[in-house]
């Protein structure tokens, strides 16, 4: 995180209060939501002992408590900084965009696949390796990950197509 | 070796599992339905039953919900089988998941699990009737330990309630060693463990067993203790408590399998009955050794799903 | 002395070139297992099960059966350390206390040293643990006895108080953090009850939020995203590689022989409770992190802090195996596996497996003493090689991670909501420690508040709503009093502080 990184001269994406105001607001819901439920299912006394909404519902309260202080705290904040600029905003995607298309894709071509893509993809675009050794290492990981759980372990995992067609599952 | 070189002979014709079968347990590791699993297992791999290897994979989400549903959802799918107990009528009674026993294909039954009422050996109650007296003198304030809520332990405690006017705090615990443990640490002063929970603290003479809640006493004469044997336990009925419950420890495969399949397990299971190992076990464990499969096994498993939800209704069960 | 006398006829038996070679092959897999995520010792040990159980018939068998399970079980509690510490990912409860030093050490350049400290931690505090049951177990074994609801609950509640006091920092960001874990821990089955809560209708929602997923995503995913945001640099690649780093942190660590006899010492009362190996590594990090003069440094990578939690998380460990044999009451599901072993090889746990069981028993305890050496000894030779992997650039084994990441979530109960969850925790991680919520609260939370609510309310119902319950005998009353001393302790210190003249 050293200043002299040109990366993070770039503007600020959000603000550190924006962002505070955000997650207050979002652990505000979170806490409302414990306590509609606990409301249903009671926050009493009764033949059980206290009730299945007994103990969540305080939790549920003192969430919405702190939330809303959290919210005040950071907004009389006047000094609050950068949470993170546009250039440091576009590399947390450039991870995690990836990694959400590979986990949509597990449920099509199964985990050891999905894998493989995965980590040829990054290592192509990010690392910028040549394709012999991107075929290397993400044959090869997903290999020893194949080996490892599903025939020493037998673990099972997500299986696709490839698996059907070579009689793997 | 021989028995191994039987089963290929058999089950040349018919069908077999191609891959890996998964046993699901609805509960949790150390229970009683896990250890019927791996023994299973253990059984198979040792006789070499079966071709193809076999995990245990355990799903006790949502009081045995998630493997239920797992195995509904695996609708088809010869490669999966699913040991069941009590939970398999109560969960989807009293949590309300979108679930009942006819969307499994049963297989075989393997035996039945007995409960037995027990208390501390250093409390004076020699009899039912003791203790009985005593929780009513007490008003509620003594405490029945059990495993899980709404479930079997519950139920019987419920029942005992019913037919002696007497009232227990019930209080639920995780597991069922850890209740025998609770009682020999008098955290409770009485549970309905299995005999295959209670067996190592009854041995050591911290328990007493005070009745069995079963039709007829069981049928083990070897001593367990230096002077009773599981036979010698008499029946609660005999004491004057009509109460009589068993549960249920089954295999079921998922719906839409076809004949040759379950025909294919229900030799299994029979196979895995007929070992050594598995008396020793059955033995060990004072289970009671009724073995169904077919029709009759399907009509007790419907009967009993009856008497549940009769019971569950009684005792204000069903979720709303 | 009676006791050596039988350590060392368990010695006579657990000593043949058989056995020391299934301890090589039990170690050797269980550091397998417990480095990756998805690989739970439980599981390995079930795979293995069905291989003892003709292993188990020859005479003498099932003391060697035995050796190759528990043998893993050490493995996988040693291999761990290892995840914590190169990638902050703790595949097991225990590990989360050795990330939050351990991890900063690594990043600094000093795997080595947090990996040697680790394992040797790990070796003296399971040590002090096998010491102790060769000499009290009967002793252990009442103790353990005497713990009903509320004890347990005090326990627990300890184990937070001992941790929570130390919190820098918005504390009500501590409290929100720490209110999130135990929401999480709620989803589910109320085990009270057995109603359903906070599912919202949702079916995949009922098996509730495992401990793995929110703690792959939270400080694995969230340290990736982290990772990219200070432009991909792997921070202090080069650590040493070689042997010397080893003598050079052995030469460090009697330093902080009072951590480590503090540690042990919680370790063992934890394992003998049976509370846990996890809350004894919190609780052991918490009391570390506030009586030691390196106390401001923790989290910036002290070893004193990697040091505290691997101690007391093995002396719990190993001292909690007593409990189990003589109770049959596991404390942690690989734990229920091995002993569902036992039973396999028709052995009965129980009060009089010490009487009838004489050689299996004793065999057992000197295993424990050769199976922690043995492994003592394959950890740290892969120490160099473990420091390595750090030098495979980002854009390599970032990928891999999130793959092993993945198949760790998947594995838990078979179901993608989780992998997406990991996502989710992940972002939530990234976020939440840009802005100082502290995640340690949240997790340990989530570990612990399900066990402190179920022991709670059967407290609190057996007693009939009393809460003098909590102070009732002697043994309750001392943790319970201990626990409110270490929850106000800090808040009591800093008024005297502002008090006091100067």
């Amino acid at each position: 995180m050293s200043d002299m990184d040109p990366q993070h001269e770039s503007p600020s994406a959000v603000s550190n209060r924006s962002m505070e105001i955000i997650v207050a607001a979002v652990t505000f819901a979170l806490g409302a939501l414990v306590i509609s439920d606990s409301l249903r299912l009671g926050i009493g006394w009764g033949d059980e002992g206290p009730k299945a909404g007994y103990f969540p519902f305080y939790i549920g309260l003192i969430i919405c408590i702190g939330s809303v202080v959290n919210a005040v705290l950071a907004s009389l904040n006047r000094k609050a900084g950068s949470f993170v600029s546009t250039a440091q905003l576009k590399d947390v995607m450039r991870a995690l965009v990836p990694m959400v298309l590979f986990v949509g894709l597990i449920g099509f071509l199964g985990l050891y696949v999905a894998g493989a893509v995965y980590i040829a993809f990054f290592m192509r675009w990010i690392g910028k390796y040549s394709w012999p050794k991107v075929a290397g290492v993400s044959l090869g990981t997903t290999i020893a990950f194949f080996v490892v759980f599903d025939l020493w372990f037998k673990v099972p995992l997500v299986k696709g197509p490839l698996e059907a067609l070579l009689g793997l599952n | 070796m021989c028995i191994g070189a039987l089963t290929s002979q058999l089950a040349q014709a018919a069908w077999e599992p191609t891959k890996t079968v998964e046993f699901i347990v609805p509960a949790g590791t150390g229970g009683g339905a896990d250890q019927m699993a791996r023994i299973t297992q253990a059984i198979i791999a040792k006789h070499k039953l079966m071709k193809q290897p076999m995990v245990v994979v355990n799903k006790g989400g949502g009081a045995g919900a998630e493997g239920f549903l797992d195995a509904k959802g695996a609708k088809g799918d010869p490669h999966k089988i699913i040991i069941t107990l009590s939970n398999l009528f109560t969960t989807p009674l009293a949590v309300g998941v979108p679930f009942n026993w006819r969307d499994l294909t049963p297989v075989s039954m393997m035996a039945l699990d007995q409960f037995v009422l027990w208390v501390n050996a250093d409390t004076p109650y020699k009899e039912p009737k003791d203790l009985v007296a005593a929780v009513k003198a007490a008003g509620g304030k003594m405490k029945m330990g059990g495993t899980g809520s709404k479930q079997e332990d519950q139920i019987i405690t419920v029942a005992l309630e019913k037919a002696t006017g007497a009232k227990w705090n019930y209080i639920s615990y995780k597991g069922g060693g850890e209740v025998a443990v609770q009682l020999v640490g008098k955290h409770v002063d009485s549970t309905v463990n299995n005999p295959i929970e209670a067996v190592a603290q009854w041995r050591s003479g911290s328990l007493r067993p005070l009745c069995v809640f079963d039709a007829k006493r069981m049928p083990y004469k070897t001593k367990i203790t230096k002077d009773m044997a599981w036979g010698d336990i008499p029946t609660c009925k005999e004491k004057g408590m009509d109460i009589d419950y068993v549960m249920l420890r089954g295999i079921f495969m998922p719906g839409g399998v076809t004949a040759d399949q379950v025909q294919y397990y229900v030799d299994l299971m029979k196979k895995v009955r007929e070992t050594p190992d598995w008396k020793e076990f059955i033995e060990k464990g004072a289970f009671n050794t009724t073995a169904l499969v077919g029709k009759e096994y399907a009509d007790w498993v419907a009967k009993e799903e009856a008497r549940h939800l009769f019971l569950m209704r009684d005792a204000g069960f069903i979720a709303k | 002395m009676e006791e050596l006398q039988s350590l060392m006829g368990g010695f006579a038996i657990a000593l043949t070139w058989f056995n020391i070679a299934l301890m090589f092959a039990g170690i050797i897999l269980g550091v397998l297992v417990g480095v990756l995520p998805g690989l739970g010792g439980a599981n390995a040990i079930a795979i293995l099960v069905p291989l003892t159980f003709g292993m188990a018939q020859q005479p003498g068998g099932q003391v060697s059966a035995i050796i190759l399970l528990s043998c893993i079980y050490w493995g996988a509690l040693f291999g761990g350390a290892i995840a914590s510490i190169l990638f902050n990912i703790p595949g097991e409860p225990w590990s989360v206390a050795t990330t939050f030093d351990g991890y900063p050490m690594s990043q600094q350049g000093k795997t080595g040293q947090a990996l040697t400290a680790a394992f040797t931690s790990s070796f003296i505090g399971a040590a002090v643990g096998v010491l102790l049951i060769t000499f009290v177990s009967p002793v252990i074994a009442k103790f353990a006895l005497k713990f009903g609801p509320a004890e347990y609950f005090a326990v627990y509640f300890l184990t937070f108080a001992a941790f929570i006091g130390m919190s820098k920092g918005n504390p009500f960001k501590t409290i929100v953090a720490m209110m999130l874990g135990f929401a999480l821990a709620a989803v589910g089955t109320d085990t009270v009850t057995g109603t359903m809560r906070l599912t919202f209708g949702i079916t995949e929602m009922l098996k509730g939020f495992d401990f793995l997923i929110a703690v792959i995503g939270l400080f694995g995913i969230g340290e990736i995203l982290k990772t990219m945001e200070e432009g991909l640099a792997i921070k202090g690649a080069e650590g040493k590689l070689n042997m010397r780093v080893v003598w050079e942190t052995w030469k460090e660590l009697p330093k902080y022989w009072v951590t480590t006899i503090r540690s042990s010492v919680v370790g063992c009362m934890m394992g003998i409770v049976p509370g846990g190996a996890t809350p004894a590594s919190f609780m052991s990090y918490g009391l570390a992190q506030r009586f030691s003069k390196n106390g401001k440094n923790f989290r910036n990578g002290e070893i004193e802090g990697v040091v505290a939690p691997e101690t007391a998380a093995h002396a719990a460990g190993t001292s909690a195996l007593i409990p189990m044999l003589t109770l049959g009451v596991p404390g942690s599901p690989t734990a229920a596996v091995l002993l569902g072993a036992l039973l396999i090889w028709g052995l009965q746990p129980g009060p009089l497996l010490f009487v009838e069981q004489k050689d299996f028993v004793w065999g057992l305890i000197a295993s424990m003493y050769l199976g922690n050496l043995v492994g003592l000894i394959v950890v740290l030779t892969t120490v160099p090689w473990f420091a390595m992997i750090l030098r495979v650039p980002f854009s390599i084994m970032g990928p891999v991670i999130i793959v092993i990441c993945a198949i760790g979530a998947y594995t838990v109960h078979s179901s993608m909501l989780d992998v997406w969850m990991m996502l989710i925790f992940g972002v939530v991680g990234y976020v939440f420690s840009k802005l100082n919520y502290p995640l340690a609260p949240l997790v340990l939370a989530l570990v612990l508040g399900d066990r402190a609510e179920e022991n709670f309310r059967n407290a609190i119902k057996g007693s009939q709503g009393d809460m003098g319950i909590f102070f009732d005998n002697g043994l309750v009353g001392t943790i319970t009093a201990l626990a409110l001393i270490l929850l106000f302790l800090p808040v009591t210190t800093a008024v005297w502080a502002k008090v006091k003249p100067k």
